[in-house]
């Protein structure tokens, strides 16, 4: 147990997420479920972004008691992929609520969530 | 039988890619450059004790402003798409009541999960939180009132202005820091103060509660929206 | 004793499970359900991997709103298709 690291399994159950979020996109017919399958990819690429800033042994990067002033290079983890994951979250939120008022329009005039029957540009 | 394969075939390129980029690196033992720049810096440069917010605010501050464009374009997007019936005319919807549970409840804990917002994003600066957080705390707050009472009219014209007035003020506040301080959205047009407490930090603590206010107005826009949207005449 | 790394394993297993169950099953309130699970799970993971605020943002945003937005449209849906047949 001492090669393998917190960080490889979070790097590993993103990789595997972001594939499960890729094939319920590539082989589902259901709009609603190809959203679905978007908002798991998403989530598979943030986790690979907050684990590969882990470092080891360190804490979290919030300056109180539990962390001193002078040496607190030495005692926190990465604070920027953090910040990049949490703008992220909430426009992956924004995205998905654009899909899903889009799939409301669709049904609405075709009312169907077949995205088979929807051929209107197919050569 | 070919599309079971070829989309095998898609999902085993894909893996041999992410693999090989990520694969099997070890965790580092000292943080990067950039970062210990960010640790030992900060709390001098900025004064805020989070050192996430200190990124998100100050050090990325750009980056935050496009955020927050985003999320304006995504919400007058969906505003735009999903018709809400003529202006003034509201189809009361026929639903049946909710039990009394849930209307007594929600009368009990909406104010307490829009005061829980509120707290988080004005103490940003000092624990875990900020501004997108608390934001979607109290969207929170504004569903369960929705779903005790669905019809509820919500004032859209309310929502819209609460959201325009923070966006506007946000950028104010970044134009200002350029014109009293060094750069875009620097905090130190107001003072220091004393570092751990309520009122330090510069100008963070303003700046956040006007993004928790646009972020929570907005989402509760898009919540709202989806769920008075009407058939419209085709 | 479990240290964190034996957790951080489980809650890995557990979102591959969730995801898997998310993808495949017929029944689209099932699907909802586990996708807001994944969320979850995935709250506590960035609380194991030391960060705090990425785990409060996705509590709050994956699994709160993103899940009561996909209920809403199938709401929507459910009804317009009652209201046709």
């Amino acid at each position: 147990m001492e090669q393998i690291d917190l960080s490889h399994i979070a790097i590993t159950a993103g990789i595997l997420l972001i594939l499960t979020g890729l094939w319920a996109i590539l082989t589902q017919k259901n709009i609603l479920k190809m959203i679905i399958g978007f908002s798991l990819f998403d989530t598979g690429i943030h986790i690979i972004m907050v684990g590969v800033g882990y470092v080891k042994g360190k804490t979290a990067p919030i300056l109180d008691e539990a962390v001193n002033l002078e040496r607190a290079a030495r005692e926190v983890v990465d604070p920027l992929p953090q910040a990049m994951v949490l703008t992220a979250i909430v426009i992956g939120l924004g995205i998905t609520a654009l899909m899903l008022a889009y799939a409301l329009r669709l049904y609405q005039k075709k009312n169907t969530l077949d995205v088979k029957k929807f051929n209107d540009l197919k050569w | 039988m070919l599309k079971k394969v070829f989309v095998l075939a898609v999902l085993a390129v894909f893996a041999l890619l992410l693999f090989r980029s990520f694969g099997w690196t070890d965790a580092g033992t000292e943080l990067n450059e950039v970062a210990t720049r960010y640790a030992e810096d900060g709390p001098q440069e900025v004064g805020a004790a989070n050192l996430v917010t200190a990124v998100i605010v100050t050090y990325r501050g750009l980056d935050t402003l496009g955020e927050v464009t985003i999320l304006f374009l995504t919400a007058s997007i969906i505003g735009f798409f999903l018709a809400t019936g003529r202006k003034g005319e509201h189809v009361p919807p026929t639903v049946r009541n909710t039990s009394e549970i849930l209307q007594t409840a929600s009368r009990v804990i909406t104010p307490v999960i829009f005061l829980i917002g509120i707290y988080v994003f004005i103490n940003g600066h000092l624990t875990p939180g900020g501004g997108f957080q608390g934001g979607a705390i109290v969207a929170s707050g504004l569903v369960l009132m929705l779903l005790a009472n669905p019809g509820r009219k919500v004032s859209h014209s309310l929502i819209s202005a609460v959201e325009s007035i923070s966006g506007i003020s946000f950028v104010l506040l970044g134009i200002l820091g350029i014109i009293l301080a060094s750069g875009f959205l620097d905090n130190s047009i107001l003072g220091y103060g004393r570092f751990g407490t309520l009122f330090s930090a510069g100008a963070i603590p303003v700046i956040y509660i006007f993004v928790g206010l646009k972020v929570g107005s907005e989402l509760s826009g898009i919540v709202s929206n989806l769920q008075q949207t009407t058939k419209e005449d085709i | 004793m479990m240290t964190l790394k034996i957790i951080a394993i489980l809650l890995g297993l557990a979102i591959l499970v969730m995801a898997f169950i998310a993808a495949e099953n017929k029944k689209l309130v099932v699907s909802i359900i586990a996708a807001g699970a994944v969320s979850l799970f995935a709250s506590v993971l960035y609380l194991v991997l030391e960060a705090p605020d990425v785990a409060m943002t996705e509590a709050a945003i994956g699994s709160g709103l993103s899940t009561i937005i996909f209920f809403y449209v199938l709401n929507k849906i459910k009804k317009e298709r009652k209201d046709h047949a």
